[in-house]
């Protein structure tokens, strides 16, 4: 039973580490912008890392035919737009300030982040 | 987005010159499908005479021309070289509709089809358990059967689940978790245990030897339907922006080089002739150069009348023209049109959100890892302190959890009410900027009123020509209307259109002066005019008697603007003039009040007039003679006063005060819409515009909250029942097979209640 719980609590610490701790590699946007795929419930890459007082395209490709993949938000920026099946969409983010963004799908279960610096 | 941005900025620096004589323009090309089709492209248009340069974005399917050259030209040299081009954007919004809607038609049927593959399997099990069959696994015959079903059963996994494992997978490597991580970790468990039961019974309990795949099954069919349900409720979400996109007309009939012909929508230009015959639609935005109508702009203003249009009017795309035959220029095409930029409004605003979503999102972020400790919580509790077999009331309880739970139904809960309440706004001619206006505007305590142009029609007219020592009416409205030709104060126009709409045209007006804040002078003929308030007759020592004064004060107490008028230093008339009030000011204003809020008109004019203006209406408190600049100070002032102020005006010298209110509303005259300024908008002059906002407001945040609620409690109460809480007292652990249908049915619940808002009807009036 001993070695059970402790193979629960692992767990537990594993999943508080995996999904709230652990932060995965951004990705670095070119001057060229960047294409983000969104595919099985997630925005690939998801995390992006800008250069600050530039404006920068991003371009949606959405294979995932799931309505929740229709729309993509950026709240801090007013910005929703809706995201056609199969197709590219550009979008242009203003020049940013220093900081971290999220954008997401209207539920919050794609997410991605902008780190802005 | 970007074609939008580019628009924006060349209509800045270039103006209506883009479209025709720009020195550079950007197309789109279709159908450029290898990296060699760049050459050609810039080739061919590098061969129109007038094309300094071309340059191919491949990438985003755009080409910049530099060059002097009409793009019709243009859009016909990459037609010639095998393309087609366009000025606007990929895809018109009607197109893009077309499309998503065929993508979740696919998907809906995906969807069924997976579900029915997996309640093929699971409804036979689960009928077989419930009749009393054992789901044990004892003898060797019992174990290859099981073996068999837990195969058909993986193989429904991979067929009608495998969209969840798969998005597990990704966003469990991404370092995320959504709802797709719970039901694969659900379902999973549940066939991993099963399967464990198969090959090892022996390591198990005896009484703990039980199997779960109809669970898995089950519970893949129902999520399935009621994603496929939840695919067809949303569609109706939507419903509001599907007419308005609708309203716009797929073809225009243009006039060019002397020919009518009838072209796509997106090829049609700037300063194009359009025709438009009876019955049909307007094709763009645009100035009327020949022939009257009467239009319909209901669906765009929620104005039911027509309107008479003739020469020089506005038209609007998406409008009906119900009577005649006209042609118009076209001044706003594509992107651009008032029906277009609507169309995006609300878009934008049905996809944002109202701050009460936000403790939701925050909940959201953290909801699935949440969910998932407490399955382990709880499958440890079990076999800690639990009744044999614990493995199985472990294994049962943890599944239970997962699946129990939806992120979905949080999450969900506002936007689908958002999403509706946006929509049914925009039916009623209210525009609203965003979720925040929204929620504010259903809290709207105090509503200030500006009087000219909110809640009088804000186009004064001559009403009554009191003569004194002058022979006519004509005569004397002839003379003022010479005199106030040359003025440029608000009255003086009233007094020429007066005269205009009865024939008199005003003759030439010598040694003109304006005397500041009291009146005109000048000379008509030989004739010295004089025409002001009663200050400036004492100033020039022009003798008014007591019966002028008493009918001046008898016009002011109607609301009416007095003035005197004296011809060669003789009073001739008291004229007044007069901004009629809105049909619909009195009842929209007892709306209000009734709704408990309370109307406060402020205006410029003087006491006597807004008095008699306050009274008429119906409003008892009310700030006269208040300078532009010190509007925004009485919103201030209400805002102390701990009320929720929203502030009504034109939008044009009442910025800083709708910008300071809580909720600011902008009054548009028909579709010429001042969208930048306001959070609400309303498209048409009525003020029941006003109350419609605030209850279709009121409405929306109800639903919301009736939607956070159900969800919040639905997870709250839902997520222990499956941990078992409710075991040690009364023996009862949620099967499995529930709980999928719960969760199926829980999201399903709120994109239908947020539906049910479609129904709501602002108040007859």
């Amino acid at each position: 039973m001993l070695i059970i719980n402790t193979l629960g609590v692992l767990l537990i610490a594993l999943i508080v580490w995996w999904f709230w701790l652990y932060k995965p590699k951004e990705v670095v946007v070119s001057e060229e912008g960047i294409i983000v795929t969104v595919e099985d419930g997630t925005y690939q890459p998801s995390r992006l890392k800008l250069t600050s007082g530039k404006p920068v395209t991003i371009q949606f490709m959405r294979k995932d035919a799931s309505p929740c993949a229709g729309t993509v938000l950026f709240p801090d920026f007013n910005i929703s737009e809706e995201l056609p099946l199969g197709k590219n969409k550009t979008i242009m983010l203003p020049a940013m300030v220093k900081g971290e963004y999220a954008f997401h799908c209207q539920m919050q279960m794609y997410r991605g982040t902008l780190l802005v610096d | 987005m970007q074609e939008i941005n580019k628009n924006a900025e060349n209509s800045l620096v270039e103006g209506d010159e883009i479209s025709r004589h720009s020195t550079s323009s950007e197309l789109i090309i279709e159908g450029a499908s290898c990296a060699s089709c760049v050459g050609k492209i810039e080739t061919a248009l590098k061969q129109v005479s007038g094309v300094d340069d071309a340059v191919m974005n491949f990438a985003q399917r755009t080409v910049a021309v530099e060059g002097n050259v009409s793009t019709e030209t243009l859009i016909k040299a990459v037609e010639g070289a095998g393309y087609n081009a366009k000025v606007s954007d990929a895809d018109s919004e009607d197109e893009l509709l077309d499309q998503k809607e065929q993508a979740d038609e696919a998907y809906y049927k995906r969807l069924m089809r997976e579900m029915s593959i997996a309640l093929g399997l699971g409804v036979p099990l689960m009928l077989y358990s419930i009749a009393g069959g054992p789901m044990t696994v004892e003898t060797t015959f019992e174990r290859s059967i099981w073996l068999a079903i837990g195969l058909l059963c993986a193989a429904v996994m991979y067929f009608s689940g495998k969209h969840f494992y798969v998005g597990a997978w990704k966003s469990f490597a991404n370092h995320s978790a959504n709802m797709d991580t719970l039901i694969a970790l659900g379902t999973g468990t549940a066939w991993l245990y099963s399967m464990v039961v198969v090959f090892f019974p022996l390591a198990l309990p005896e009484m703990a030897r039980h199997v779960y795949f109809e669970a898995t099954a089950m519970i893949i069919g129902l999520i399935d339907l009621g994603l496929a349900l939840e695919v067809k409720a949303r569609g109706r979400t939507s419903e509001a922006i599907k007419r308005l996109i609708g309203l716009q007309p797929k073809t225009a009939r243009v006039i060019r080089d002397n020919k009518e012909l009838d072209i796509a929508i997106e090829q049609v230009l700037l300063d194009d002739l359009v025709r438009v015959r009876p019955g049909e639609k307007i094709p763009v935005d645009g100035v009327v150069i020949e022939g009257q109508s009467a239009i319909d702009e209901s669906m765009l203003t929620g104005e039911p009348m027509p309107v008479e249009k003739h020469k020089d009017d506005e038209v609007v795309a998406g409008s009906i023209n119900k009577s005649g035959s006209i042609i118009f220029k076209a001044t706003r095409v594509g992107k651009d049109t008032a029906l277009a930029q609507i169309i995006k409004m609300v878009k934008r605003a049905q996809n944002s959100k109202p701050p009460i979503g936000r403790l939701a999102d925050v909940i959201s972020a953290y909801f699935v890892p949440v969910v998932m400790i407490v399955a382990v919580v709880s499958a440890l509790v079990w076999l800690n302190f639990g009744p044999e077999p614990a493995v199985a009331f472990a294994i049962v309880s943890a599944t239970t959890v997962l699946i129990i739970a939806c992120p979905c139904a949080l999450g969900l809960a506002t936007p689908m009410s958002v999403m509706v309440g946006v929509g049914k706004a925009a039916e009623a001619g209210v525009l609203i900027r965003n979720g925040e206006a929204l929620q504010t505007a259903s809290k709207i305590t105090a509503m200030i009123l500006d009087k000219t142009g909110t809640i009088t029609l804000g186009e004064p007219k001559v009403t009554n020509i009191h003569l004194v020592n002058a022979p006519d009416e004509d005569e004397v409205l002839q003379l003022a209307a010479s005199l106030e030709a040359g003025s440029e104060h608000p009255l003086a126009l009233s007094i020429v259109e007066s005269a205009a709409e009865r024939g008199l045209m005003p003759e030439k007006v010598e040694n003109f002066a304006a005397i500041s804040g009291h009146g005109v002078e000048g000379v008509v003929g030989d004739l010295a005019l004089l025409f002001g308030n009663e200050k400036l007759m004492q100033d020039k020592n022009i003798a008014v008697d007591n019966a002028a004064i008493e009918t001046a004060q008898e016009m002011a107490a109607e609301a009416k603007t007095p003035m005197y008028f004296a011809i060669d230093e003789q009073l001739a008339a008291v004229i007044a003039v007069a901004d009629p009030i809105k049909e619909d000011s009195i009842s929209a204003i007892e709306r209000l009040q009734q709704n408990g809020i309370r109307v406060v008109m402020l205006t410029g004019d003087n006491r006597a007039t807004a008095a008699a203006v306050a009274k008429k209406v119906g409003i008892t408190e009310f700030f006269a003679e208040v300078l532009p600049e010190d509007k925004a100070k009485k919103v201030a002032e209400l805002q102390m006063q701990n009320e929720v102020v929203g502030m009504t005006g034109d939008g044009i010298n009442d910025a800083p005060a709708l910008a300071l209110a809580n909720v600011g509303f902008a009054i548009g005259t028909g579709t010429d819409v001042a969208i930048e300024s306001a959070d609400i908008t309303l498209m048409r002059g009525s003020l029941h515009g006003l109350a419609d906002a605030i209850a279709v407001s009121k409405a929306t945040l109800r639903n919301i909250k009736q939607n956070l609620f159900g969800a919040f409690i639905y997870n709250v109460a839902g997520v222990p029942f499956a941990a078992g809480v409710l075991y040690p007292f009364i023996g009862v652990l949620l099967n499995p097979v529930i709980a999928g249908a719960a969760m199926a049915l829980s999201s399903l619940t709120v994109v239908s209640n947020a539906n049910r808002l479609r129904l709501f009807k602002p108040q007859e009036h």
